[in-house]
């Protein structure tokens, strides 16, 4: 008998990590119970973007989107929604500062503004089923491409959509593969860059755990368009579940045909094989990638010659991120014209962002070229918790900049946010708010490219220590005269001495904060203070006597007893004891607490 | 199965959307049946029986079959609402097997309502 209901559980890996298998085990459980395990499905799916209102679960066909499920919350609602047919409000997703929940997915903000292809799977279809994609016209393209198209059609294709790198260069795919296609010599390579690290970006990981398939897809029409019969799929080790479900998904496709030999029968060779990262963050770099999966130290090397002509082995090797793979199926599906009527004149298609930080709705979205960050923040992030001021958004990860409040009306695309002095990058948007130091920020971001540096070039090496020496000292208080006009100096010089993109890009941060916040900087350095009330060295805190009402709430909580004074009597600060942790500020009812920055 | 060529493809992607149709929301014909406590108490569970029956047995395509809580008119349960696209609803009360199999045969598979079954053509509103 046919299903009347799936249950859509999210098993990607955050929603794995608040419980939801433990969800699922639970609900088949309940199904059982009731006699149901025969008409209600239970599914699991990859990412479905709304991480943090995770475990989350839709219910089909009734389209209606339950959220920070626990398994307590499973035998009421198998009874009451499953068997009685009365959906549970109290488990739908209530907007912040709304009172009634929104039953329907599709009414709900987060999703409405989302424009899926690269996505176009997720929540639909359990990724570790291959008939599931082929349900959604999976392999269809591939079908197309080797019964009815040559290489240049295939390159001409994906020329005329537009369509450009996902992964942070944003260069034209099509003139990739043409490229690569043109080169002579043999045999030739494919590779996916899954090694994503920016720090808050997990848009690849996700595309691989929700839907394999779309990736494998994608380099087999590369593959046949540049003439490749191997590809590898470079990715992480930490990221366990998607290296599982792309191993699933590579066996399943091998049992069908659809890799191996004599493709569909169509007479096309082509194999993937997985190759495991440590993680470092350089390993993004396509030339230190090549390295890598040749078995030596991963470090970058001069371009010329590009990968196009002499990469894996000194072969001709295509390297793409997961992203744009997953596009290519659906642009030989829909056409090229299709996917070039979406988004700006230069960027086309959409583009999936983290979005992160100070944020309402943090998650996954995919969205048009040329949205603007206003609907991006508020109309799908849901805007900044707690009524605070939006300050500015970091995009693109240590290789962008922050683009700031003023610049809200911004429409997204590649060329739009280098004007700003940010990038696309991959895709990770962290959101500030007014209590974000943006000094502290960029010093984030230093120790981060300081630490990932593979040492190779001393302006990335050093250049990058001595940044970050000066964003520390001034954070601590020390910054002296000129420190601005150094950090600015370094910058470029680093810039320009470096290798690869890790060192060309590592002072995007602190440049793009000093262009716009430049007078942060200053108070940091020429009064000593943290507007933000973030750098601790910076603040101080101390009580009101006179709004003090000797309640003793804030000493019992102060975790380094620096608070004394007796009952009904004001209380006062040690600060010799203070830690600055804050929790006396958060906790005090009377806003006797008060913080403090500033040579005073 | 083994090695597919593109005519296995093709076979296994029509098996696969039709039952994965009810993901999509977008159906040709919506039955929903009313499972509040009058509703079950009256019989529903043996007419969601008989539709799933129905439903596998016709080879019938792009209907889903859901279920919502009571319709408020509990002394005429077991009640159905069928919906197809781009029509009103229509509300079956009292209804048996024998019943609800004629609705499914004529009104969901051959666009024709039962009228001596039906009580109402349209959905109350929101005011």
């Amino acid at each position: 008998m046919a299903y009347r209901t799936h249950l859509m559980i999210c098993t990607g890996t955050a929603c794995v990590s608040c419980g939801s298998f433990d969800i699922k085990k639970e609900l088949e459980q309940e199904i059982r119970k009731h006699g149901l395990e025969k008409e209600i499905l239970v599914v699991t799916t990859g990412c479905q973007g709304f991480c943090a209102q995770g475990p989350v679960m839709v219910v089909q066909p009734d389209e209606i989107f339950y959220q920070k499920l626990t398994s307590e919350d499973i035998p009421e609602l198998v009874e009451e929604h499953f068997l009685k047919g009365r959906p549970v409000k109290r488990l739908m997703f209530t907007p912040p500062g709304e009172e009634t929940p929104v039953p329907n997915i599709n009414e709900i903000g987060f999703f409405q503004k989302q424009r899926l292809i690269a996505l176009r799977n997720k929540g639909l279809i359990d990724p570790e089923k291959i008939d599931d994609y082929i349900g959604r016209d999976g392999y269809k393209a591939i079908a197309k491409v080797l019964s009815t198209m040559t290489s240049e059609d295939v390159i001409k294709e994906i020329k005329t959509s537009g369509l450009r790198g996902r992964g942070g260069g944003g260069f034209p795919t099509g003139l990739k593969w043409e490229i690569c296609s043109k080169s002579k010599d043999n045999p030739k390579y494919i590779i996916c860059n899954a090694d994503e690290g920016d720090p808050g970006a997990y848009m690849d990981r996700s595309i691989i755990e929700s839907d394999p398939h779309s990736v494998i897809e994608g380099m087999l029409i590369g593959a046949k368009a540049i003439g490749a019969h191997q590809g590898y799929v470079y990715i992480r080790s930490e990221y366990p579940l998607a290296i599982s479900r792309l191993e699933i998904a590579i066996r399943q496709a091998s049992e069908y045909g659809l890799l191996g030999n004599d493709i569909l029968g169509q007479g096309f060779d082509f194999n993937i094989e997985i190759k495991q990262g440590a993680g470092a963050f350089v390993c993004g770099e396509e030339t230190s990638l090549i390295h890598s999966i040749e078995g030596v130290s991963p470090e970058p090397r001069q371009r010329p010659p590009f990968p196009a002509q002499s990469g894996l082995w000194g072969k001709p090797t295509n390297i793409n991120n997961v992203e744009t793979w997953a596009n290519v199926p659906r642009i030989i599906i829909r056409g090229a014209e299709w996917f070039a009527s979406i988004g700006t004149e230069k960027s086309k298609g959409t583009k999936v962002f983290s979005l992160v930080g100070k944020i309402n709705n943090t998650g996954l979205v995919e969205v048009p070229m040329g949205i603007t960050l206003k609907e991006i923040i508020y109309d799908i992030g849901g805007g900044i918790p707690g009524g605070k001021a939006f300050k500015g958004v970091q995009i693109g990860g240590p290789s962008g900049g922050v683009v700031p409040s003023s610049s809200l009306d911004l429409p997204v695309d590649y060329e739009r946010l280098v004007e700003v002095g940010s990038m696309m990058g991959s895709g990770g948007m962290v959101v500030t708010d007014e209590d974000t130091c943006m000094v502290d920020i960029a010093r984030y971001f230093l120790e981060f490219t300081n630490d990932e540096s593979c040492g190779k070039c001393t302006s990335c090496r050093d250049g990058s220590a001595a940044m970050l020496e000066i964003l520390t000292r001034i954070s601590d208080g020390n910054g002296k005269e000129g420190d601005i006009e150094l950090l600015e100096e370094l910058g470029r010089a680093i810039k320009d001495a470096s290798q690869c993109g890790l060192g060309q890009t590592l002072p995007n941060p602190v440049l793009s904060t000093i262009a716009h916040f430049r007078d942060e900087y200053e108070a940091h350095i020429k009064e000593k203070k943290c507007p933000a009330h973030v750098c601790k060295p910076l603040i101080s805190y101390r009580i009101e006597s006179e709004k003090c009402t000797g309640c003793k709430l804030c000493s019992r909580k102060c975790p380094a007893n620096a608070i004394t004074g007796e009952v009904k009597e004001p209380h006062v600060i040690d600060q010799s004891q203070c830690i600055k942790c804050g929790i006396c500020y958060d906790v005090c009812k009377f806003n006797a607490v008060l913080v403090e920055t500033g040579k005073s | 199965m083994g090695k597919l060529n593109i005519e296995d493809l093709e076979k296994i992607s029509q098996k696969v959307k039709k039952a994965n149709l009810l993901r999509s929301g977008s159906a040709r014909a919506k039955i929903t049946v009313h499972m509040g406590t009058c509703g079950i108490s009256a019989g529903a569970r043996n007419i969601m029986n008989v539709l799933l029956k129905e439903m596998e047995g016709k080879e019938s395509k792009e209907i889903i079959l859901t279920t919502s809580g009571c319709a408020g008119f509990c002394s005429r349960e077991p009640m159905a609402t069928v919906e197809l696209k781009g029509k009103p609803p229509v509300k079956y009360v009292d209804l048996t097997e024998e019943k609800i199999e004629k609705i499914f045969n004529k009104h969901v598979l051959n666009g024709e309502i039962v009228t001596e079954y039906a009580l109402s053509i349209g959905s109350e509103r929101e005011p």
